[in-house]
């Protein structure tokens, strides 16, 4: 495990989900949730938990973010709140 | 270009992706008890394939092959392979899912490919479904 990697992808991730709850258009937040769940991925990698990293590729970076584009394009595009 | 029609690059490259895709998807599955990956991912793969082909040429071709109805029996199917294969193992005189017992020389790696192809049928089809039903909802 090398820290600085560590910290800064850390960092990205953070800051991802905090844009993600912050943004007020709801397109947006599912593309920076998808990029939550690169980071999250490339964290697992650099922790050694390839098969999980593989699981949140494949279902939190891809399916779940065309799952959620679909149900925003299927409602409202603003948030409400 | 019409209201609803895509873009020729990305018909194109979606259904130029498609197939390599899918590919993957099966090498995922087929390699899943000796290396990272198995059913659940490579169903998970394959099915946003289908996915990809949806949004690059309209759903309505992709529905024009999936009904509701087959996926619901796909989905079926992949469990009660799974718990067949369990019951198999029972039958043979070991604990349930037992591969060991199998017949076959490989045993256990012979039955753990089996079980995880019966989870890539589920996973693919689960999720098919899923995102059929979120399309098609009013």
């Amino acid at each position: 495990m090398i820290w600085q990697l560590d910290l800064i992808l850390l960092g990205l991730t953070v800051a991802c989900a905090l844009g993600a709850v912050q943004v007020r258009d709801l397109l947006t937040s599912v593309v920076l949730l998808s990029a939550f769940s690169l980071f999250m991925c490339l964290l697992w990698i650099e922790m050694g938990a390839v098969d999980v990293a593989f699981t949140e590729a494949a279902v939190g970076a891809g399916v779940t973010t065309v799952l959620f584009v679909v149900v925003v394009l299927k409602t409202e595009r603003e948030s409400q709140d | 270009m019409k209201p609803g029609e895509r873009d020729i690059i990305i018909r194109t490259v979606c259904r130029l992706l498609v197939p390599f895709v899918q590919l993957f998807g099966l090498y995922v599955i087929m390699h899943g008890h000796s290396s990272p990956g198995g059913g659940f991912q490579g169903g998970a793969i394959i099915a946003s394939s289908f996915i990809l082909l949806a949004m690059g040429g309209g759903y309505d071709e992709v529905k024009r092959r999936f009904s509701l109805g087959a996926l619901t029996a796909t989905t079926s199917a992949g469990v009660l392979l799974y718990a067949g294969l369990g019951v198999v193992c029972l039958m043979l005189g070991a604990n349930y899912l037992d591969y060991a017992a199998l017949p076959v020389s490989d045993a256990r790696s012979v039955g753990m490919l089996l079980i995880e192809i019966a989870v890539g049928i589920t996973v693919t089809a689960a999720i098919i479904s899923i995102f059929h039903d979120l399309v098609t909802f009013e």
